[in-house]
């Protein structure tokens, strides 16, 4: 093919932009660089027609962001009632505004930002976020919504300019900015409390900056480079912060930069030393930067929420120590365990609580018929225990006595304080988990039999060392079945009281289901300390409630007989998630992918895969491809790989995960899906017109297909508005309704 | 024609003999004493149940692995005339006189053992020194675990013995690939990898690691293959054609192969129907083909039927209904309708049996010619027994207050209407007239009033439901869920008009004619989907272990006591070649990321093809061991030591091939390939010598004293049984 009319295809807009950075290409091997810049530029226009183009260039991207923001923030206010997990989000916040301590399975940037965001638009704190449905009514909830719809809106131009970058394509970048300014998915999700748009924001902006440093790579160490690079990290622990799902954007950055060293490495030209300053640099901005970060919204987020609240059961009883209100805080107790204290048992597993018994039996058919022993989260005089030498009945707490300390490795004897029954465990199958041996309470006044013995150690410790309250993690062993007790996590039924269930399990593994540790403690023969000294350093906490969060995430099980979304559903919008309403006559809004927009980015992901690995087989068959064609499919496999990159790991990884999936998970990764879609159509209309360079209407196919494209998207945007800004009427199974004829699907329920 | 006699007929013959002292040390060892213990050991407990249902062909179905595995151990027991008696329920059960011990532990007791050769010559295709191959083999040959694994009727040996027979086969194409492509060797190692591999997966699915492996490796070749550009287009594409074929298509249509097989061989009914589907169940010999033979296919109205639901979570169970009623208040405080119960009973009942009803008509019995009832009817369903029809209406369900209770409906003239129409919706249908089939359709009741559906909640009833499964009205459907969906088990046509005679009716067993088959595709399908779902909940066990206890060998498996003595057989690996496999790999990646460094500086250590062969190597067995060791991370289930084993056996590949490169590559002068020599010597009898000592361990055919036994003791972690006097 001729190279002229080649040349006559890539129009202006081709060339790279006049910025401080050169193209990312810059990058790859001198002979792409130079048949790149053959084929990008072929004749230069003159000086003025530049800035001209420039101008244009700004008015455009304005244009993208000003229609994204207009689509974003109109009718924000509607529903004027909370929406779906709203009640979560909302709720979260108003703690960080109260300053009371919850607990949720996410890192606490998102909720800290949508705290803030209430807090300065002048939201007390006091609407109770019950459950959907509520109405807001005084309460001031635009501030948070605008927030969130704030940062919502940004993601189209972050998009349109990481395109643009990529393949240096307007016609791309705009494909892509329509594509998601017209998806009703990613509006509905923007518009509301969510965490979604603050996560999905973090991630683009990482994304962006990333791909703005490499486009620097030509000129390192100078201000932009340092820019791009160090607000790459920023951005980085700003998703890790939000959500977890951050850690997939992380591995994305670190693969690329992985790679970049690699290249630098391999130039010979460039000194050790200055391979030491790039690796430095990147140390610095992407792993050190962003920990400090990630680190410092864990600081801020204690010291907020310095009161007792909700979430203090899931935390460790030194843990709760810090918090205001709480039981432990400033208490002084006695520090060393002593026989005929009275203490509280709590198990060192997330969400187990405190060992209990009540004056009610185990029902006929289970187990013996003796009085129940569970574990109970909430604070209960049944909680408390004596603890009794396993011989002596005598009174401990007689003044006459000398204190006596319990040790490491004693036989003794727990007592339940309100029964005066003593724990007691036997041979017969525990209520629920077969394999383990029943736990109850037994004797009368503290007299039982041999079964009532207990030998207590502490993990980790010597034979003869004190215990000590809060600090030791002790194991109690049956002596005479030699079973360990421990709690199953398991609910009982209603007899006994959805407590969970007790048991002695045979099997000594050391699982934190068999550790406890005494909380409270009270002895008035001993002296008391203060807790303070025993609070637990900021590391401890920080890695604390990592643990629990991710406890938390992965007791997010699916129920058995429950539908549930499965990953894969998401890419061909099998079904949607209702965010208000369900009747014909309620303000219903409905998330979906907005159909023609979400079909095209799965089509375009298998063509995607076909033209890539054609070309790709051609480079490696050692095909010479005219000038014109390697520059696209440079585009094609690098940018495009980049951002196929990008879908794979954000949606993939949920395959493996055992917690329960929503349809939203999928969101971050539609954002790279729609980016493919603009650069591979972009690209393939230009081989196309290439190809039919003959014809003369050629150049016109790239134009023609890419206008019709964005009409096509904007054209469906007006047809399913109505499942984002609110539908009223009836459903749309009835002709009557403004959606009549847009289900598609028969698994859309609007 | 004559030539023959014209030429002598010459025989040469190329004996590699220490290749034949290998097979036959290997077989000795995994061979000697093969019927000892003559009890039943470890996990042959659990095979062995499956191997009596192969010899009494009764249908079953095990969630651990494809059938291949529990086949090549039946076989063994085919071959020795096992009858299939013997009840598996002990471990440490003496066997029966019935029971061919020795043929039942011969096959993975030859597979461990014919994996010794199979090592020595892996490690000379990949180009390393005959004395480097010997090692491999001889490390093989002295792994205690191995051995254990080997001499007992368990599958990790035959599993390992693919897996290096895939590996082997593989490099041996690789190897025909450079002077003669397209020859009959090249054909038939090349058949072989694909076959080796399908044979791995279709005994555990592990061995699909060891299979992606491969796959991998032989798709970086094709790409280097792509890339020649001194071989034509046309070739290029046949080379990938042939690849494909062997190695994507004939593994799969092997795997196909072993459902076949297996399902031919098991055609009778057995204890794990119920987890099938009845259309299933039904082409099974006995079990439900009995009771559904010569069924009317098509329901109309009029028919009685018993309504099974698809999910059958928890429990397998039909719709029922019985005199009871729901209790006024719950215990909990709330309401209820006080009518009729309707629950899911895991038994077979006549309160099982419901009526179809045509809403516009009275008859209950099925008019002539019969009007068969069609996707989109409307439909009544009467309980047979109390002829009260099924009802629901906004009255929380008992158990799950977000759905609407279900009851069979009595009027207690307190305005409360009957809602008691249902819209019948066939799930599976081919058109939107089709009719709904016996067995075969999977349908959804619709209440035509609330549009609720009717579903399990999976919830189990209080005492006064005769803890029986709630059954509830969805008012939210969301999406479709097979706890929704429901199939005819049983099916007549009703033909009494007068109660009393159709409960005498009810009564008695259905009986018509006409037999349904599923075809081979439908089976497998459900079979390897069922499979895969199935949970075993309940899943701890004294000896599993997490993956990092693995590597140092910290735990153990005691597989078997003997009743009187303290002779024991443990799960326990030789230490030395643990920790010097792991340390093998570790010298491995860190000598790697050394030379890519330095080669990406242009400073290139090695000559290109040592290069080439140092990665070829560590590609097959470092990756061979990180492909079947890493996966467990993220897995739930429970896990032990024997899981480890495959990943063993790549490190004990690895360990010559490292060896061998520090003293070609890292010793620089001859003094120090001697010590070198030296050290690698005395390390290989310090691994005799501990495997001589676990010896009693491994075969349990000495009786040890407890304080030999103490002295045996090594970690603290170990769990060496020793008995109290």
């Amino acid at each position: 093919m001729p190279p002229a009319t080649g040349g006559g295809l890539a129009e202006s807009e081709l060339r790279p932009r006049r910025g401080r950075c050169g193209p990312q290409a810059a990058r790859a091997a001198g002979r792409d660089v130079a048949t790149e810049a053959a084929a990008r530029s072929p004749k230069r226009p003159a000086r003025g027609s530049q800035r001209f183009e420039a101008a244009g260039r700004w008015a455009l991207l304005a244009l993208v962001t000003l229609l994204s923001f207009a689509t974003r923030f109109h009718r924000l206010a509607e529903p004027r009632h909370i929406c779906w997990d709203e009640t979560h989000f909302g709720k979260m916040g108003s703690y960080y505004i109260n300053r009371t301590f919850f607990f949720d399975v996410h890192p606490p940037l998102g909720k800290m930002l949508i705290g803030l965001a209430g807090y300065l638009s002048g939201y007390d704190g006091t609407f109770l976020f019950q459950k959907p449905g509520d109405k807001y009514e005084h309460h001031s909830y635009m501030g948070m919504r605008g927030f969130c719809a704030f940062l919502g809106s940004w993601l189209v131009p972050f998009a349109y300019l990481t395109v643009l970058d990529l393949s240096k394509s307007l016609s791309a970048a705009l494909l892509t900015a329509a594509l998601l300014t017209f998806d009703t998915g990613c509006l509905t999700l923007s518009q509301y409390i969510l965490l979604d748009p603050i996560l999905m924001f973090f991630i683009m902006a990482a994304m962006l900056s990333m791909v703005k440093y490499n486009s620097c790579a030509n000129r390192p160490f100078s201000a932009p480079w340092w820019f791009w690079l160090s607000l790459t990290g920023v951005s980085l622990a700003g998703a890790l912060g939000v959500k977890f799902v951050g850690l997939f954007i992380i591995l994305q950055v670190g693969l690329n930069t992985i790679a970049d060293l690699w290249h630098l490495f391999g130039d010979l030209s460039l000194s050790l030393v200055t391979v030491g300053k790039h690796l430095t640099a990147r140390v610095l901005c992407l792993i050190v930067l962003p920990l400090a970060l990630y680190t410092a919204t864990f600081a801020v987020h204690f010291m907020v929420l310095s009161k007792s609240g909700p979430g203090d059961g899931f935390f460790s009883s030194a843990f709760q120590a810090r918090l205001s209100g709480n039981n432990l805080h400033n208490a002084s107790i006695p520090e060393h365990l002593a026989y005929g204290s009275v203490i509280t048992v709590k198990n060192l597993r997330m969400a187990i609580g405190y060992l209990h018994s009540h004056r009610h039996l185990y029902p006929e058919g289970i187990g013996a018929r003796q009085q129940q022993v569970t574990t109970y989260l909430h604070k209960d005089y049944n909680n408390l225990w004596i603890i009794k030498k396993h011989n002596t009945n005598s009174d401990p707490l007689d003044p006459s006595f000398p204190v006596e300390f319990v040790r490491h490795g004693d036989i003794i004897r727990l007592e339940h304080k309100e029964t005066s029954r003593n724990l007691h465990s036997h041979y017969h199958e525990a209520p629920l988990t077969r394999k383990h041996y029943q736990v109850t309470g037994y004797g009368i006044n503290g007299t039982g039999d041999s079964n009532d013995f207990w030998r207590i150690e502490v993990v980790n410790r010597k034979f003869g060392n004190r215990i000590k309250v809060l600090r030791s993690r002790i194991r109690l062993i049956h002596l005479v079945t030699g079973c360990v007790l421990g709690s199953s996590g398991k609910v009982l039924p209603k007899w006994g009281w959805e407590q969970l269930e007790v048991t002695c399990t045979p099997y000594l593994k050391e699982t934190l289901n068999s550790i406890w540790n005494v909380e409270d403690h009270i002895n008035p023969k001993l002296p008391n300390i203060s807790l303070n000294v025993l609070q637990p350093s900021f590391p401890e906490i920080l890695l604390e409630s990592h643990m629990v969060m991710i406890r938390g995430n992965s007791g997010l099980k699916p129920k058995d007989n429950e539908f549930t979304s499965k990953p894969w559903h998401w890419p061909i919008n099998y079904q949607g998630l209702r965010f208000s309403g369900i009747n014909d006559t309620d303000f219903r809004v409905y998330l979906l992918g907005n159909p023609v927009v979400w079909w095209l980015n799965l089509l375009s992901i298998a063509l995607y895969l076909l033209s890539g690995s054609i070309i790709a087989i051609a480079i490696q068959r050692g095909a010479q491809l005219p000038a014109e064609v390697a520059g696209l499919s440079q585009v094609l496999l690098r940018g495009g790989g980049q951002v196929l990159l990008g879908w794979t790991l954000h949606y993939f990884p949920f395959f493996l995960m055992g917690r329960v999936l929503y349809f939203h998970h999928y969101f971050p990764a539609m954002l790279f899906s729609s980016m493919l879609t603009g650069i591979l159509w972009d690209t393939l209309l230009r081989l196309c017109a290439w190809g039919l360079a003959s014809w003369p209407l050629a150049r016109g196919i790239h134009v023609v297909g890419i206008l019709s494209l964005l009409l096509g998207t904007a054209y469906s945007f007006y047809l399913f508005h109505p499942l984002a800004y609110g539908m009223v009427g009836p459903l749309a199974q009835d002709p009557q309704s403004p959606m009549a004829g847009l289900r598609w699907l028969d698994s859309w329920d609007f | 024609m004559w030539g023959f006699l014209k030429r002598p007929i010459v025989v040469t013959a190329d004996i590699n003999l220490s290749l034949v002292a290998l097979t036959g040390m290997g077989l000795l060892s995994r061979l000697w004493r093969l019927t000892y213990p003559p009890a039943v050991v470890f996990d042959e407990v659990y095979y062995g149940q499956y191997i009596s249902f192969y010899m009494k062909r009764i249908f079953f179905l095990d969630d651990s692995g494809p059938p291949f595995g529990h086949m090549v151990l039946a076989l063994g027991g085919y071959l020795g005339g096992f009858d299939g008696h013997f009840l598996w329920n002990r471990i440490g059960a003496e066997y029966s006189s019935n029971v061919p011990v020795w043929s039942l532990r011969l096959l993975p007791a030859l597979a461990g053992a014919l994996s010794v050769p199979m090592a020595y010559q892996i490690v000379l295709e990949l180009h390393f020194s005959h004395c480097a191959a010997m090692g491999a083999a001889l490390l093989m040959l002295i792994e205690n675990a191995l051995i254990t694994q080997s001499r007992l009727m368990l599958l990790e040996s035959v599993l390992i013995f693919f897996n290096l027979l895939a590996v082997l086969s593989y490099l041996k194409f690789f190897n025909c690939q450079k002077h003669s492509p397209f020859s009959l060797s090249w054909w038939f190692w090349l058949t072989l990898t694909g076959v080796a591999c399908s044979c791995a997966v279709g005994i555990k699915y592990m061995g699909m690691f060891t299979y992606v492996l491969m796959l991998a490796v032989a798709a970086v070749h094709a790409w280097h293959l792509i890339g020649d550009q001194t071989l034509s287009n046309v070739c290029v594409f046949c080379h990938l054609l042939a690849r494909a074929v062997a190695l994507l298509v004939i593994p799969v249509v092997l795997y196909l192969l072993f459902f076949y097989v297996h399902l031919i061989l098991l055609f009778r009914s057995g204890p794990h129907d119920q987890i099938m589907s009845s259309a299933f169940q039904a082409s099974l010999e006995g079990g439900l083909a009995r009771i559904t033979q010569g069924q009317p296919l098509e329901v109309a109205f009029g028919s009685q039927v018993t309504l099974r639901n698809v999910f059958g979570k928890p429990v397998p169970c039909w719709l029922h209904s019985h005199q009871d009623t729901y209790p006024m208040i719950y215990e909990n405080g709330r309401g209820s309708s006080h009518q009729q119960q309707v629950t899911c009973y895991p038994f077979k009942d006549v309160n099982n049996w419901w009526i179809v009803k045509d809403p516009g008509r009275h008859q209950l019995v099925v008019s002539s010619p019969p009007r068969p009832v069609r996707h989109g009817d409307m439909v009544q369903l009467v309980h047979g027994m109390t002829t009260r029809s099924l009802n629901t209406h906004d009255v929380a369900a008992p158990l799950s207050p977000h759905s609407q209770e279900v009851s069979c409906y009595i009027d207690y003239n307190i305005s409360m209407p009957a809602q008691n129409l249902w819209r019948l919706e066939i799930v599976n249908r081919g058109s939107d007239t089709d009719v709904w089939k016996t067995i075969l359709s999977e349908v959804r009741f619709v209440h035509v009033n609330t549009s609720a559906v009717l579903k399990l909640s999976g919830a189990h009833l209080p005492d006064w439901g005769y803890r029986q499964l709630e059954i509830v009205g969805e008012k939210l459907s969301r999406g479709y869920h097979e706890s929704m969906v429901w199939n005819v088990e049983e099916h007549r046509y009703g033909a009494s008009q007068e109660q009393r005679e159709r409960e005498r009716e009810l009564h008695s067993p259905a009986q018509v004619d006409v037999s349904r088959n599923l075809s081979f595709m439908a089976r497998f399908l459900e079979l390897q989907w069922k499979m895969l779902v199935l949970r075993s909940d309940d899943s701890e066990h004294k000896y599993s272990s997490s993956p990092l206890e693995w590597v140092t060998l910290d735990t153990n498996i005691a597989y078997w006591l003997h009743p009187r003595t303290s002779a024991q057989i443990h799960l326990l690996g030789n230490i030395v070649i643990w920790i010097s496999g792991s340390l093998a790999l570790a010298i491995y990646a860190l000598l790697s990321l050394w030379y890519l460094l330095r080669q990406r500086r242009n400073v290139h250590d090695l000559p290109q093809d040592a290069w080439l062969r140092w990665v070829l190597a560590g590609a097959l067995c470092a990756g061979g061991w990180a492909v079947n060791y890493l996966p467990f991370f993220l897995m739930e289930k429970t896990l032990f030591l024997y899981h480890y084993l495959p990943a063993l056996t790549f490190q004990i590949l690895l360990l010559p091939v490292v060896l061998q490169h520090i003293s070609d590559h890292l010793c620089r002068s001859q003094l120090q390939r001697s010590v070198f020599s030296a050290l690698v010597v005395a390390w290989y009898s310090s691994a005799c010598h501990v495997s001589h000592t676990l010896r009693p361990l491994t075969y349990g055919d000495k009786s040890l004293s407890p304080h030999e036994l103490k002295a045996l003791r090594w970690k603290d972690s170990w769990d060496i049984l020793i008995r109290k006097h």
